[in-house]
């Protein structure tokens, strides 16, 4: 009979809401991972918990605020970006974090990642792109992979999804990089350089989701996804990000690593800067 | 050396146009928070803003949106600033989404609307009061909003003040309804000195007192923590319980759904404000806001001269609705004349409290109502009752 592992108390307990547990998320989903590195990064950042504020908008992502023990906010469909704007500028001590799906941020929301990004707010996103709308069952999205199956793309995705990581360097974040639920060493460190530096910073993180999306694409429980993605993926930190985009047809590698890593001066700055 | 304008308050005697008095009333008030999106005819205000907000540390931003723009202010609201937007129709229409978001969040700040004709695009650069029920309507969901509406210049700086105090006191986005006319209207403007500007704060949590994020006294208003104070409040759009927890059921959704409309309703005593004129022996009642009040007041005082006694009830706030006092008036006159530029919006909710006949004075927008057909609609009143 193997030993049972008896622990009364596990290091990131203080940062969860426990009497909000059982989570939502459906077995094999990515999120408590992702989530986990989180606020591992908040625990090693040495900014003050209290200052830590996360964002979200709406969808399975959007949850993750009402678990976790900081100030969070649980927004609307695609504003998270500009609610936090409005934190960060209010307060500017804030470290604000926002964590979204794919949906939430690029397409109802994807005219205000725009601008935050080109107007460097000094803030940290990480999107969550498990390739579809998994909260409402499962649909197409702006980064459903071309040829794959969702309950709107019956006969196969025919849109070309957005490549991120190229957009977000194209708007000028001062910090790019692409990580999976796997990854989450690497995921826990670019979140931690994302909290060091100042100006808009984006990480995009690949999430299984076998319900919404591996099983109509026949990719087995949340487990085989994400063996998946470990074989797919390359880590390349220096790819041309015009390559990064994400064809699952092709059996093109999936390129992760730290793309982008440059300073530029954070908005807040630039007031003060223009007008002496 | 200090500029002469680096102040918030601006005490003197002005010749102002109205977006630039509803600007100084903010600054008064002590916004430190602007996100807007150029509009006519409401732009005045902003540009204004972004010249005056950081001579004093505040910050101006223009968004990408009027989506942007109402959820900016929300979230530097709860970063603990007083916030606000300016506006016009098709704006208005984009800030619903996230006004309903501050409605059931009880998220203070300022919405301002300086109306145009609609629907869509409608008038641009012409008025209209046809945003009423919007105000009270627009969002989804049931909720009850404040809203005044400036007659004046004069009026664009207090009353964006009052909205201020209104939004902080009862917790709930607050709207400024003034129309193009008095948006684009210059007039003379008093700032009061700096110490009698009126400030009513929020309530704030006592440290120590163990009350729950949403958890109310009777007044029906929680006290509202900002982020960073240390109560690690989960602040979410989902029906939420005391806690501020997601609880999506009937009982905890009855529950706050009825708290944030009733914590207005008892309180509608104390924030609905009306100016009486010439009404005492008044057998017509006429009933106008914003600029058309002003044409109401000469069709009242032609209708005196004409031996027709008429007066007029004058509504600053437009919600919550004045019905106590429709209902007096319903005791002492015989008819009821409601103008309006719109086709019909204040005078429905008068005829909910009045059994008299209501005669409507309107048209659908585009230029400042003349007195004629207000004293028309008088006469024929005169004559009906």
């Amino acid at each position: 009979m193997p030993a049972e592992l008896v622990v009364d108390a596990h290091p990131l307990d203080p940062l969860l809401r426990a009497d909000r547990l059982p989570h939502i998320w459906c077995p094999g989903c990515g999120l408590g991972p992702i989530m986990a590195c989180y606020a591992q990064a908040i625990l090693d950042s040495g900014i003050p918990r209290d200052n830590h504020v996360i964002v979200a908008g709406i969808g399975c992502t959007g949850r993750i605020p009402g678990y976790l023990n900081i100030d969070s906010f649980h927004t609307t469909h695609g504003r998270a970006i500009p609610f936090a704007t409005g934190l960060k500028i209010g307060n500017p001590e804030l470290e604000v974090t926002i964590i979204s799906g794919d949906g939430d941020l690029f397409a109802i929301g994807g005219n205000h990642i725009l601008h935050a990004a080109r107007r460097n707010i000094d803030l940290n996103v990480i999107c969550v792109n498990n390739f579809n709308y998994g909260m409402t069952g499962g649909q197409g999205g702006p980064t459903t992979p071309t040829g794959a199956r969702t309950s709107t793309t019956p006969y196969g995705c025919f849109e070309t999804p957005i490549n991120m990581p190229w957009l977000a360097y194209a708007l000028g974040a001062v910090l790019v990089a692409r990580w999976s639920a796997l990854h989450v060493r690497q995921l826990k460190n670019a979140i931690s350089r994302a909290m060091e530096k100042q100006g808009f910073t984006f990480i995009e993180v690949l999430a299984p989701c076998p319900i919404g999306f591996g099983r109509p694409n026949d990719l087995g429980e949340g487990l085989d996804e994400m063996h998946l993605y470990q074989e797919e993926c390359i880590v390349d930190h220096d790819v041309d990000l015009r390559q990064a985009n994400i064809d699952l047809r092709q059996k093109q590698p999936i390129v992760l690593g730290n793309f982008v890593d440059i300073e530029r001066p954070p908005f807040t700055t630039l007031p003060e800067q223009f007008r002496s | 050396m200090t500029s002469p304008t680096a102040q918030r308050v601006l005490t003197g005697t002005h010749f102002m146009v109205g977006d630039h008095a509803v600007a100084e009333g903010a600054m008064a008030a002590g916004v430190m928070f602007f996100a807007g999106y150029p509009i006519t005819p409401s732009t005045e205000t902003a540009e204004r803003l972004a010249r005056r907000m950081p001579e004093v540390g505040a910050h101006f931003i223009q968004m990408e949106d009027e989506l942007a723009s109402m959820c900016a202010i929300l979230g530097a609201s709860w970063a603990g600033v007083r916030s606000m937007t300016a506006t016009s129709g098709p704006g208005f229409s984009l800030m619903m989404e996230n006004i309903g978001l501050g409605m059931i969040t009880e998220t203070p700040c300022v919405v301002v609307n300086v109306q145009r004709g609609g629907p869509s695009t409608g008038l641009p650069t012409l008025t209209a009061q046809a945003d009423i029920m919007q105000a009270k309507w627009g969002s989804h969901g049931d909720y009850e909003p404040i809203a005044y509406a400036p007659s004046s210049p004069q009026e664009c700086f207090d009353f964006t003040i009052k909205a201020f105090n209104s939004a902080d006191r009862y917790r709930v986005p607050t709207f400024v309804l003034g129309d193009e006319i008095v948006g684009h209207m210059s007039e003379r403007v008093v700032i009061p000195d700096a110490s009698q500007i009126p400030y009513v704060g929020r309530k704030r949590p006592v440290p120590g007192e163990q009350r729950l994020l949403y958890e109310a006294d009777e007044s029906l208003i929680p006290a509202m923590p900002f982020a960073s104070d240390g109560y690690r409040v989960h602040v979410t759009g989902l029906t939420h319980d005391e806690r501020g927890y997601p609880a999506t059921l009937p009982e905890p959704h009855d529950r706050l759904v009825r708290r944030i409309c009733d914590k207005i309703r008892i309180h509608a005593d104390e924030i609905i404000e009306v100016e009486e004129w010439q009404l005492q022996d008044a057998d017509i009642a006429v009933v106008s806001f914003g600029s058309t009040a002003r044409t109401a007041r000469h069709a009242v005082a032609a209708a005196r001269q004409d031996g027709i006694k008429a007066g007029l009830l004058r509504l600053i706030t437009l919600w919550p609705f004045a019905e106590k006092h429709i209902r007096a008036l319903d005791k002492r006159a015989k008819a009821f004349v409601v103008a309006e530029v719109n086709l019909g919006q204040v005078v429905t909710q008068v005829e909910r409290f009045t059994a008299k006949p209501v005669l409507r004075a309107n048209h659908a927008g585009g230029r400042m109502m003349s007195p004629e057909p207000i004293m028309d609609a008088i006469r024929e009143a005169s004559h009906a009752s």
